[in-house]
């Protein structure tokens, strides 16, 4: 059987994002979806699970890192940090 | 005397728990790849955890101060009350696969019957475990698709494994004059219904599989009896060593 490299994509509990964990083998769906319930929750780490398989995910270029990301360095100004805060509000 | 029955019933249930948690646990460190040998040894210590619990209904019914490690690890061959099915070695992959389905499809149905038990705290037990087994049967029933549809080579594992298996099954639904005593109560499962729904759900997925159903003839007993095949007294050499070594050993 052969079997495919999948990215695996965890809940930790309702209301919040699924975040990615790690990666496993498995050689279809549905075994990687078990697997990933095996290896990934057995410290009732999540409530809900998204599998992908590695291939389908498109990468940006480690080596445009520069290109992209450094633009944003000096634009303090996208950061709401210019106007005052009402005390009420708080998790901002 | 219906504590005594009970006791012997819930010796069945769990020794039939505890011996196929030992064996799955043999493969720890050796299953076929990284993700399924956490898998099998996950499935393992959740199936432990029934025997756990079922040695703990005995404990309380017994007149005696026995505990539950007691029952794992002092008794020997023929206090057991496993059918042979649950003790026979782990074999290949394909093996071990059909024994799980086999004895999944029949936790499925068993516990799912015993959460209408009459005896409460026995209704509680089966339906924390019926949680488990419901994943365990759909994990199992998975693989045995794949495996019974993937290559010639594991199609023919996968019907040598169930041509030696086939004949340990009809022993799972044995009853003796306790359970059927327990039975009556509305206590323990009906085990003539067990089998007709375990028969009709395998034999449909087996045939879906492809894979050819045995013709019937020699089928194994005596694990009720507390007979059993020469494998369960090294499984309990291996298994109790540790407590028989250091008596009351704790961790």
């Amino acid at each position: 059987m052969s079997s495919k490299l999948y990215e695996v994509f965890i809940r930790s509990k309702a209301g919040l994002n699924h975040r990615h964990v790690g990666s496993l083998h498995a050689s279809d769906e549905k075994m990687a979806l078990m697997n990933a319930r095996d290896v990934y929750t057995r410290r009732q780490e999540g409530v809900s699970i998204w599998v992908v398989e590695a291939k389908y995910i498109t990468a940006s270029n480690p080596a445009q890192e520069h290109q992209w990301f450094d633009p944003a360095e000096d634009k303090v100004y996208r950061h709401p940090t210019f106007y005052p805060l009402n005390k009420e509000v708080e998790n901002m | 005397m219906e504590a005594e029955y009970l006791y012997h019933y819930f010796l069945r249930l769990a020794d039939t728990s505890l011996t196929m948690s030992q064996r799955l646990a043999e493969w720890c460190g050796h299953g076929p790849y990284l993700e399924e040998d956490v898998a099998l040894t996950n499935i393992s210590l959740d199936i432990m955890g029934h025997a756990n619990l079922f040695y703990q209904l005995a404990v309380e019914i017994s007149e005696t101060d026995v505990s539950v490690d007691d029952l794992a690890f002092l008794r020997d061959v023929d206090g057991f009350r496993n059918p042979l099915l649950t003790e026979l070695p782990r074999g290949d992959f394909a093996y071990t696969m059909v024994k799980q389905y086999f004895v999944d499809s029949y936790s499925l149905l068993l516990y799912r019957a015993l959460s209408e038990s009459c005896y409460q705290p026995l209704a509680d037990v089966a339906k924390k475990a019926l949680t488990e087994v419901q994943y365990h049967h759909e994990r199992s029933h998975e693989w045995l698709k794949r495996l019974c549809m993937s290559t010639e080579e594991a199609q023919q594992k996968m019907q040598k494994a169930l041509d030696e298996l086939w004949f340990y099954t009809s022993e799972l639904f044995e009853s003796d004059e306790g359970m059927i005593y327990l039975q009556k109560q509305g206590i323990a499962a009906d085990m003539e219904s067990i089998r007709e729904q375990w028969h009709s759900m395998v034999e449909s997925h087996l045939i879906q599989c492809q894979l050819i159903l045995p013709e019937s003839g020699w089928v194994a007993t005596g694990g009720l009896q507390g007979e059993h095949s020469e494998h369960l007294g090294y499984m309990l050499a291996e298994m109790q060593f540790l407590q028989r070594a250091y008596p009351g050993c704790d961790w």
